[in-house]
């Protein structure tokens, strides 16, 4: 066993695929995640793209498999502040726990882009206009209903809400709303065949192994309709439906549509704690997302020794591709640590 | 609510609380004559304020500047003028009447701001074409965010409220920004473009209930070039019956605004969809009353209607007088400021009246 500990920040999927690898080579890990239970933004999910994987089971392996002795996990706590003392890394906490490890990795992920910063798309304001967070969660219910308890109809999702939006500063993409869209379309569809299910988008980013499958199925099986077109406005009709208004930019037609339930696609971005953190130890970069050495050097890797990064605190990944950054990451921890005295 | 009253906050500005040089509008005296003069009266007799009216104002050249007969240099030159008459009043805070030039001088300022060298070319391009010199407004203020400001201490005055005696509920107001109000520039108005409160500020404070439909954010259908060039103008009475078909279901009881040609076409084109399509938006095949923010507020303060200029609408206002029990002799309807009876204007088709 190791004596060299390591302080993770974030429980969700990257924090504990970092976690157990680490562990599985006898090192010492205090995984630090501030909801009272660890998981991350899984813990909203029903299933995962492209496979339809059951999201509980895949939480519940990722964290079985950290119950080991030499991981030591703290829920409920949040960090607050992360120096550099010599060679050692020190975090405290909200409630003044104090921790000193060789090596910090960052794992505190992203937040949900909110959504009433988009005023014309009527979120918080209309009912029947829910986020795709929301959507997920009544999936996992079992039913979609509009506020009034009908079944929807007609269903709009739309794509890129707080995503490649200079109105609302994220010129970024984030990665995954088209593949996700598509997945709660076909949710939906499976839930309500004989109901319609449109999605508005810019242009569809299906570049993941078995993405383009999945939206092909989605218009093939499941009836789907794309439409090439931001929403401009949404608004509540006098019989609480949401009423549209877009352009078909294939077409170059004008658009109005009514809907009985329209489900924004909410985009990523930076946490608060990833915010805060990378703030205190100057390695805050675009949109306030953790900067690592550079794409084309060390994505795992910070300016300051012994401070690394996985996942989404350093840009929107999907759940695949996060996993494998934690694991990229968690190797990189390995090779510092046998590196230092 | 709560969230859009949150939103709604966010969209605050800077409203100068007295001493203003006021501009009048171009057309706003031929389409709703008694507003400009509502306004005034409201403002030195009501809330005790000092604004100027100066008879030497003009254009701020907004209707040719936006269909592309006025250069910029020209427009900035002569908002430069309209400024240096500020001046000599010796005031600073600029409020013009109409939308249109309030989005006007809100460019010409915006574009000083980033272009100084602008600036400087219209000094001298005024200086060469008139002699004068000019310093830019501390604050411009629409006179509705004047309205809208004030619209606790106008309460205290006002001798009807936006309810209806009948019922007791309050009376359902649609309510119509002017586009150049907030949606050239957001944060120079109260609430911001999607959602703006100058208006339902005012209707809220004063007991009415505003009609949040779905094409209440759509153009009133004046759109400039879509009525100034006559072939277009199918497109402005299309806009318009759009919104007219979307705010229905809910039943307004009037129609206010705060753009000179949004309370017009608003009301004019109802009048024009009636007598083309037998159509009107109302119960009682009469329409819906298009009255502008200073009718609206005069009317409560127990102004005359006669007095403000309800009767050169198109719409007749009767029924919503009625509903508030606003006080009004009919025999004096078509009497002018002389005692002499007008005449009475010929009666429309199918828009009852």
């Amino acid at each position: 066993m190791s004596e060299k500990k390591i302080i993770i920040i974030g429980g969700g999927p990257a924090g504990l695929e970092a976690a157990y690898h680490l562990a599985r080579q006898n090192y010492n890990v205090v995984l630090f995640e501030k909801d009272s239970e660890t998981g991350g933004h899984i813990k909203k999910d029903l299933r995962l793209f492209p496979d339809f994987a059951d999201a509980s089971q895949v939480r519940k392996e990722l964290s079985d498999r950290i119950i080991q002795p030499n991981i030591e996990i703290k829920t409920g706590i949040c960090i607050n502040e992360l120096v550099q003392e010599g060679n050692q890394w020190c975090v405290k906490s909200d409630n003044n726990t104090v921790v000193y490890g060789d090596a910090v990795l960052l794992a505190t992920g992203f937040e949900t882009f909110d959504a009433r910063r988009k005023e014309e798309l009527g979120y918080g304001i209309y009912n029947n206009i829910i986020t795709s967070v929301e959507f997920e969660e009544k999936l996992k219910e079992g039913k979609i209903l509009t506020t009034e308890g009908n079944t929807p109809q007609r269903i709009a999702f739309l794509n890129c809400v707080g995503s490649r939006d200079e109105k609302t500063g994220n010129h970024y993409c984030s990665r995954v709303c088209c593949v996700n869209g598509v997945k709660l379309a076909i949710s939906f569809k499976e839930l309500y065949p004989s109901s319609e299910a449109y999605l508005f988008y810019i242009d569809m980013r299906m570049n993941g192994q078995q993405y383009e499958e999945l939206y092909r199925t989605s218009q093939q099986k499941y009836g789907v309709t794309f439409i090439r077109g931001r929403i401009s406005e949404a608004a509540a009709t006098f019989d609480h439906k949401i009423q549209l208004k877009s352009e078909d930019t294939l077409a170059g037609l004008p658009l109005k549509i009514t809907v009985d339930l329209l489900v924004l696609m909410v985009g990523m971005e930076s946490s608060l704690s990833t915010k805060l953190l990378a703030g205190q130890n100057d390695i805050r970069g675009n949109y306030g997302f953790a900067e690592s050495l550079g794409l084309n050097r060390s994505d795992y890797r910070t300016k300051k020794e012994g401070l690394f990064l996985a996942g989404t605190c350093k840009r929107p990944l999907s759940f695949q591709e996060t996993i494998a950054d934690a694991g990229a990451a968690a190797v990189q921890i390995m090779d510092y640590l046998k590196s230092i005295k | 609510m709560e969230i859009k009253k949150q939103y709604w906050n966010e969209y605050q500005k800077e409203i100068a609380q007295d001493d203003y040089f006021y501009e009048r509008s171009c057309i706003r005296q031929t389409f709703f004559p008694g507003s400009e003069a509502t306004f005034l009266k409201i403002l030195r007799e009501e809330l005790g304020k000092k604004i100027v009216d100066d008879p030497k104002i003009h254009t701020c050249t907004g209707i040719g500047y936006h269909s592309d007969i006025v250069p910029f240099d020209t427009t900035m030159a002569i908002c430069a003028r309209l400024f240096s008459l500020m001046n000599g009043a010796g005031l600073k805070n600029y409020v013009p009447s109409c939308v249109t030039s309030f989005g006007i001088f809100n460019e010409v300022l915006e574009t000083w701001k980033h272009h100084p060298e602008e600036l400087e070319k219209t000094r001298e391009n005024l200086r060469k074409a008139t002699g004068r010199e000019f310093e830019v407004p501390e604050n411009i203020a629409h006179p509705s965010d004047i309205i809208y400001n004030f619209r606790k201490e106008l309460k205290l005055k006002m001798k009807y409220s936006l309810v209806n005696k009948e019922t007791g509920n309050p009376l359902k107001v649609v309510e119509h920004i002017g586009c150049h109000y907030s949606k050239i520039f957001s944060e120079k108005s109260i609430g911001g473009t999607e959602f703006p409160h100058v208006l339902a500020g005012m209707i809220e404070e004063w007991g009415g209930e505003v009609v949040d439909y779905p094409e209440r954010r759509h153009c009133c259908g004046f759109g400039f070039r879509n009525y100034l060039v006559m072939a277009n103008r199918g497109y402005s009475v299309a806009n318009s019956r759009k919104k007219f078909e979307s705010m229905k279901p809910y039943k307004p009881d009037f129609i206010v605004s705060n753009c000179p040609g949004c309370a017009m076409f608003m009301d004019r084109w109802q009048y024009t969809i009636a007598e083309m399509e037998d159509i009107t938006y109302d119960d009682k095949g009469k329409g819906i009353p298009v009255l502008t923010y200073e009718e609206m507020t005069g009317m409560l303060l127990g102004y005359n209607p006669w007095d403000i200029g309800m009767q050169v609408h198109q719409v007749q206002t009767e029924s919503l007088l009625d509903k508030i029990g606003i006080e009004y002799d009919p025999q004096d309807k078509y009497v002018g400021v002389s005692g002499t009876f007008l005449g009475e204007p010929e009666k429309p088709t199918n828009l009852g009246v």
